[in-house]
């Protein structure tokens, strides 16, 4: 049982969702995601990951327990997240107050050639999510309910919440970040004011 | 939970897991994430009975490797605990490791290589140190329980100081037979 696609404009929807983010964290997962929150403004508090699929909430995870009173934001595709499944439950069974997992969810492997995803097969992330227990759960179909969401991305306390965005199958122009994870570490550590040997 | 029997307590040190726990602590590691494993049990025990730490229990092994990533992004230390069946499961993250130069620890209870009862643990036991090496990841081992605590210490600092990925491998006979009967 196929869902049916979402609508909205996937940069357009990122860049509302990251507008007067503050000192909001950012960790972006592979692909897409990474060029959507790059398009949206670079930015030190960014890192974009290249690669380690499966891997973005759970370095989020790791990073909003070092930071506890900073919120943190995954933004990351639906194949992505679902390669880091056990995570999510992970996530849910530790309760990072401050982490809030955000899944652009268009129902495609868009890197790879537009093939249908479990998403896209009907797998509901958002219902996976509820069973995990999250903390706060939300499935957003328009920029306005973007826009309602947005605060609650700065909000250290009641997480981890999880967000399905379902935005409109296709690639956009690829807007491409930095790919050196050295230089990427090395400059959100210092952007934090922490050493960088 | 599993059991182990080894020699009479008398003969034996159990003390190593308590000079593991004081090495990571004199080493600032603060984040601690583990599948559960008996030869870490009483590890993984003193890390949730200290406020100071932050235990995380994983459903595999490499969500580990990204979480310990995500740890130094945000200026915590990490420790990762796990058993060598685990190993396998940690390949392609820690490209996360090499491409980003994270540091990274993780303490390993072998299996498969002392007195193994269970075959299906042999395979992976016999490949761990030579996986972690393809990958980038400097091994260590820990054989002798009076050693526990200078093995560590220098392999947290070589992680966190030298910017490296250690893993330090812990020996099957250290860590004693698995008791299969209650008796």
């Amino acid at each position: 049982m196929a869902m049916q696609p979402g609508t909205m404009d996937r940069r357009h929807a990122v860049r509302d969702l990251l507008a007067d983010r503050a000192e909001l964290l950012v960790v972006s997962g592979l692909g897409s995601p990474s060029y959507d929150v790059f398009a949206a403004g670079d930015d030190a508090a960014n890192f974009y990951l290249w690669g380690a699929m499966g891997g973005a909430a759970m370095m989020g995870l790791g990073l909003a327990l070092a930071r506890p009173r900073q919120p943190v934001a995954v933004i990351t595709g639906d194949g992505e997240a679902m390669m880091g499944v056990g995570g999510l439950l992970t996530i849910s069974v530790r309760k990072p107050p401050n982490l809030t997992v955000v899944v652009l969810d268009n129902g495609q492997f868009g890197e790879t050639g537009m093939q249908r995803s479990h998403s896209g097969f009907g797998v509901d992330l958002a219902k996976l999510a509820q069973g995990a227990g999250f903390s706060e759960v939300v499935t957003i179909r328009n920029l306005e309910g973007v826009a309602a969401f947005r605060p609650r991305l700065q909000d250290v306390a009641g997480g981890p919440r999880f967000a399905v965005l379902r935005i409109a199958p296709g690639n956009q122009e690829r807007a491409l970040p930095a790919r050196d994870g050295v230089y990427l570490k090395n400059r959100f550590r210092e952007k934090l004011g922490l050493p960088v040997s | 939970m599993n059991q182990i029997a080894g020699p009479p307590a008398s003969e034996v040190d159990t003390g190593w897991p308590v000079a593991i726990y004081g090495a990571l602590k004199r080493a600032r590691v603060r984040q601690v994430s583990y599948v559960p494993d008996a030869g870490h049990s009483r590890l993984i025990n003193l890390a949730h009975e200290d406020t100071a730490m932050a235990a995380t229990v994983l459903t595999t092994e490499e969500e580990g490797v990204a979480l310990a990533a995500g740890a130094w992004l945000g200026g915590d230390r990490s420790v990762l605990l796990m058993q060598s069946s685990g190993v396998g499961n940690c390949i392609n993250m820690l490209s996360l490791l090499n491409s980003c130069r994270f540091p990274f620890l993780t303490l390993v209870t072998m299996r498969g290589e002392w007195a193994e009862f269970n075959p299906w643990q042999i395979p992976m036991g016999r490949a761990a140190a030579a996986a972690l090496e393809l990958m980038g990841v400097t091994v260590m081992r820990l054989d002798e329980a009076d050693e526990a605590d200078e093995i560590v210490t220098a392999a947290a600092d070589l992680a966190f100081e030298g910017d490296q990925q250690i893993a330090v491998l812990i020996s099957q006979r250290l860590i004693g037979r698995k008791k299969w009967v209650s008796e």
